[in-house]
């Protein structure tokens, strides 16, 4: 599975947010989306997951199911979190389990470290917790691509290391990551750099497009 | 269990959880067609006369009331986002969703409305036909309402502008329903013209509503 960008461009309420962006991915890659705020990383990944239609340029998928879109073979964790306060947390995700593709949810909720408050409504989680639950939903549901937006963010020392490991063995049993980051990079990531308004896109293996407004 | 199934036992506990809104619209429904009788005087005849409609304006109101949250929650916290790169088609989880609705604000109103026949001088047939053409009209009112929660989805005050979206649309549905309930009444048109109409009505409206959703949803991605 290979995922290439040819020349994408993004146009969000009127303002270019980048452009003639390049880059490929393939399985086992971790690509980390990095750049200053307003730069276009949570735009990116919203395109890439077919949530946000690009205005020039293409998405194109190699390998991988031909019938589904790029965004049905993906997991898009974006600032909210899609759960709901008045449903139990074990509801919560045996709800996306069931209806994203159906997983293993008692293991998932015990390997982030929720199984003990699965019958706590998630109106009660603290940010660090519903972001443990959005995790949860990563492992209960096998999907190759995951798309993460500031996956680390509101995580203590222990959750940043448990997402490190999920994320190492994701792209180790053959899956791709995007992730937007602030900070350290994760391990064994190449960088796509955004350079707000305007764009400079590097894909990391030689031959960038550089193209400054 | 499967996706869709999963998702209507969500919306289904959602809405009587609270702060779900299931009975929101059933007490709307009763407040409005108990002021009737204060409103109009004691009339008997006129109020016999008039029952059936006010029956039905109340229940097209009150159906209204819980149409801005419908996809407008899901929107707000990114369930949306999942629903559409879910793998399910997005119009049979729209579908569904307006299925849930229904369910938990339609019926309500169905099984409300002979127990008001009775504040508003109804005989019991009459009262069965405002019944039978509720149950059959008022899933037009939500798969219609559908197609406007999905345009003022992305609003934070969306419900005025829905109802003032809707409510137009909803004139075919509210002048076959009463049409059909004064039949029973009057007689003197049948009441199973009406009475189809008016199913004919709920059948397109179960077709359209979630496809022309679903365009609205995707055509607004941002």
């Amino acid at each position: 599975m290979q995922i290439v960008a040819e020349g994408l461009a993004c146009v969000r309420g009127g303002r270019e947010v980048f452009r003639n962006l390049h880059f490929a991915v393939d399985r086992g890659e971790m690509l980390a989306i990095t750049g200053p705020n307003g730069a276009g990383k949570s735009s990116l990944l919203r395109v890439v997951a077919g949530l946000v239609r690009p205005s020039e340029g293409r998405l194109i998928l190699h390998g991988g199911d031909a019938e589904l879109s790029i965004g049905e073979q993906a997991h898009y964790v974006g600032h909210q979190d899609a759960f709901k306060p008045s449903l139990t947390v074990q509801e919560n995700l045996v709800f996306w389990s069931d209806f994203l593709g159906g997983g293993e949810v008692a293991t998932s909720l015990a390997c982030v470290g929720l199984y003990a408050l699965a019958h706590l409504p998630a109106r009660y989680l603290s940010a660090g917790q519903r972001r443990r639950l959005s995790l949860a939903r990563l492992l209960a549901v096998e999907r190759p691509l995951w798309l993460l937006d500031e996956p680390g963010s509101a995580l203590d020392a222990a959750g940043q290391g448990l997402l490190a490991d999920i994320m190492v063995a994701h792209v180790g049993k053959g899956g791709i990551i995007l992730a937007a980051v602030h900070g350290p990079l994760p391990q064994a990531a190449r960088e796509l750099k955004l350079a707000g308004a305007g764009a400079l896109a590097g894909d990391g293996r030689g031959a960038p497009e550089k193209a400054r407004l | 269990m499967s996706p869709l199934s999963a998702l209507l036992l969500r919306d289904l506990r959602l809405a009587v959880r609270l702060g779900g809104g299931a009975l929101i619209g059933v007490l709307f429904f009763l407040i409005v067609v108990t002021l009737v009788p204060f409103a109009v005087g004691p009339d008997l005849a006129l109020l016999t006369r008039i029952g059936p409609a006010m029956l039905w304006l109340g229940a097209l109101l009150a159906s209204l009331l819980g149409l801005d949250r419908l996809l407008a929650s899901d929107h707000e916290d990114g369930s949306l986002d999942l629903l559409l790169t879910g793998r399910m088609p997005l119009e049979l989880a729209l579908a569904v969703k307006a299925f849930a609705h229904w369910l938990t604000t339609g019926v309500p109103l169905v099984l409300a409305a002979p127990v008001l026949g009775v504040l508003l001088n109804l005989d019991p047939s009459s009262t069965a036909a405002v019944a039978i053409t509720l149950l059959v009209g008022t899933p037009a009112l939500t798969f219609i309402g559908l197609i406007g929660a999905a345009l003022t989805v992305a609003l934070r005050r969306g419900g005025l502008l829905l109802a003032v979206l809707i409510l137009p649309l909803n004139i075919p549905v509210l002048i076959f329903g009463v049409a059909a309930s004064s039949a029973a009444t009057a007689g003197t048109v049948p009441f199973r013209g009406p009475l189809l109409i008016l199913c004919a009505l709920s059948l397109m409206s179960l077709v359209l509503g979630p496809v022309a959703a679903a365009i609205t949803l995707r055509q607004g991605l941002d």
